[in-house]
């Protein structure tokens, strides 16, 4: 590399740093500074009604998974957080794996059709985005309730003389999220398929391979980037979820973010509410750790 | 010519009389504030109420806790009232500017939470009970086992407000136990009873007025007022008061210490004092306001409903919830954790 390329390059990653400056000050002054003051709270002591004392506490990250059982006073396993929190990976486990079922076909769909259609498709994929979250939740609620849509209709058609009870189970939260994150797994699966060659897959077939086998060993590998980044996409605010739970689980299951909001409310534990924040970002932090491993390794598979 | 100038200057005049007389932000519970009350007041005082909604105590106590939440007003119920004058979140009243402060109800003035009514005034008062639909379920309503012994008849069809004071001193009670106890056999009774029940229970939610009346539910814990607006809707709703003992709220208005529109929040507290604004207010949310001779200006339906007038034979069992100590409320909290797993 020559000095004046050196310099030009220098000059460039300058001018970058300059630019992002803004973006990452009010990344550091939005989001790392209100985390500190979290993190701070996780290590103090409860105030009598809500709030902290300022004094040092362990109790907010023991209290994660242990707990003083209130009536003999010795210490256990937090079955009630565990419990919480195995509900939460779960069925945001659950709502990953069918939006990629039902991601992947719709986003092979649009990467199939003439490029003047594709910008159609993919604009109608975007229409939910322009309702807010919460009416898109109980749109779903009037459609799966015990008097709601489906079940009047199936009903009326003599399919079924019992509503079916959703409404209020792990499997209502689980459709509605499902419902609300799909676009978030069709886009990242639609940019990598349409950057796959399909004459790879004539390749394939003129090699014998099976349609299986085509699907296995030349279509996945080669999206897998788009694969990891919508699972990414729709497995972190899954986990995070609060209005679908309250909304559709009708309150009586808690997830993650349930859980939080009830320290910082009526259970009067700010500490704890602070730590299992924290918590929870450590598991979506682990979790972006796996996907960036992951994806380094689909781009360069010679090493 | 002379008509319009006088028409102008008159228009000025009131104008910017009414941008003097500013804006006054009002913290309150959601769907407790009726549009009419706030349009009558901005129409004789010119001042722009804006309201911004909670839903339990805790949350708003952690708001103004906090700070910065720019509140003039805010209504904490019973319990809560002595925790915001302690915490030096709410101010000594100015008697002397509010004239209609003697409108108070004589039962309602020396109450043991706010001796004389120094710090807070009437807002509304009612008390929680048991809403359940009677052609779903025939039986006695005015009991606490509808929710906590549920009946064949009500199973995956009555929900709980996941109110943890209400609820869990409703069980405590049930289980033969006083409000706020600290006795931990009383407490693991009602842990047990509640954790027995709630498998039987459809949901854990507020709403509880639209899902009465749309059949999504056929029976609820719930407020006195919102059972009342739940049987217009849908006149299959009764309210029973659970013999076994239930809790009486009453839900005052306190000015915030660090209010920066003291004049409009007194202003507004002497407004619904007023007898017939104060009737305005339970016209909305259909409970009672504590406010003397607001009966004559009272909607028809609520002179004689017996969501509102309490029977005489259910009044012994109600009870006002004392504030909790910091160690019975932890004892609810870890109960409410385990139920809500």
């Amino acid at each position: 590399m020559s000095p004046a390329e050196q310099s030009q390059r220098r000059k460039s990653t300058r001018n970058g740093w300059l630019l992002s400056a803004p973006a990452l000050t009010l990344l550091f002054l939005a989001a790392s500074g209100p985390l500190l003051i979290v993190l701070v709270y996780s290590f103090l002591t409860p105030g009598q009604y809500g709030n902290v004392v300022w004094e040092f506490s362990l109790d907010g990250w023991v209290g994660i998974l242990f707990t003083r059982d209130i009536f003999d006073g010795t210490t256990n396993l937090a079955d009630a957080h565990l419990t919480i929190f195995w509900r939460s990976v779960k069925l945001s486990l659950m709502t990953t794996a069918l939006t990629f079922a039902l991601g992947f076909p719709t986003a092979w769909f649009i990467a199939t059709r003439p490029p003047a259609q594709r910008a159609m498709w993919l604009f109608l994929i975007t229409i939910p985005f322009w309702t807010n979250l919460l009416i898109r939740t109980f749109a779903i609620n009037e459609v799966i309730r015990n008097e709601g849509l489906m079940n009047t209709v199936l009903i009326g058609a003599g399919l079924i003389s019992e509503p079916i009870r959703i409404i209020n189970t792990d499997t209502a939260v689980f459709i509605g999220m499902a419902y609300v994150y799909l676009p978030l797994m069709v886009l990242p699966l639609f940019a990598a398929i349409d950057r796959f060659d399909m004459k790879l897959l004539e390749a394939g077939y003129d090699l014998y391979a099976s349609r299986l086998q085509v699907l296995r060993h030349v279509i996945l590998p080669i999206v897998k980037p788009g694969i990891i980044a919508g699972s990414i996409l729709v497995f972190v605010p899954s986990l995070g979820a609060y209005v679908t739970p309250r909304v559709l689980g009708g309150g009586k299951n808690m997830m993650i973010g349930n859980f939080i909001e009830l320290q910082f409310g009526q259970g009067r534990n700010w500490p704890l509410g602070a730590a299992l924040s924290m918590a929870l970002l450590l598991i979506v932090m682990a979790a972006l750790l796996i996907y960036v491993r992951a994806s380094t390794k689909g781009n360069n598979p010679h090493g | 010519m002379k008509c319009t100038l006088t028409a102008l200057a008159f228009l000025a005049a009131t104008t910017s009389l009414a941008q003097a007389e500013g804006v006054l932000n009002l913290y309150n519970w959601g769907n407790y504030t009726g549009p009419d009350l706030l349009a009558k007041f901005e129409a004789e005082t010119g001042i722009k109420v804006t309201v911004t909604d909670y839903d339990s105590n805790d949350t708003a106590l952690a708001k103004i806790e906090a700070g910065g939440h720019g509140f003039d007003l805010v209504v904490p119920s019973t319990n809560y009232v002595p925790i915001f004058v302690e915490k030096g979140l709410a101010v000594e009243l100015d008697l002397t500017k509010l004239p209609n402060h003697t409108n108070i109800a004589p039962e309602w003035m020396d109450v043991a939470w706010d001796q004389g009514r120094t710090h807070s005034i009437p807002w509304q008062w009612g008390s929680i009970g048991l809403s359940v639909n009677t052609a779903v379920y025939t039986g006695d309503i005015n009991t606490s086992s509808i929710f906590l012994d549920v009946p064949d008849e009500l199973k995956g069809k009555i929900n709980v407000v996941p109110e943890m004071t209400d609820v869990v001193n409703l069980a405590v009670m049930y289980v033969g136990g006083e409000p706020c106890t600290e006795d931990t056999e009383v407490l693991k009774k009602a842990r047990d009873v509640l954790l027995a029940a709630k498998p039987h229970w459809i949901s854990m939610d507020y709403g509880a007025t639209e899902k009465l009346s749309n059949n999504d539910w056929a029976a609820s814990v719930n407020w006195n007022g919102s059972s009342m607006r739940a049987r217009l809707a849908n006149d299959t709703v009764a309210h029973g008061y659970p013999k076994e003992g239930y809790p009486i709220f009453m839900d005052s208005v306190m000015l915030l210490a660090d209010a920066r529109n003291v004049d409009q929040a007194y202003t507004f507290m002497n407004f619904i004092m007023e007898p017939e604004n104060a009737a305005m207010i339970s016209a909305f949310a259909r409970y009672n306001n504590g406010i003397a001779g607001s009966d004559a200006f009272m909607p028809e339906d609520m002179k004689a409903a017996p969501e509102v007038v309490t029977p005489d034979e259910h009044k012994a069992a109600g009870t006002f919830l004392p504030t909790c100590s910091p160690t019975a409320q932890q004892y609810m909290a870890a109960i409410w954790t385990e139920l809500m797993k």
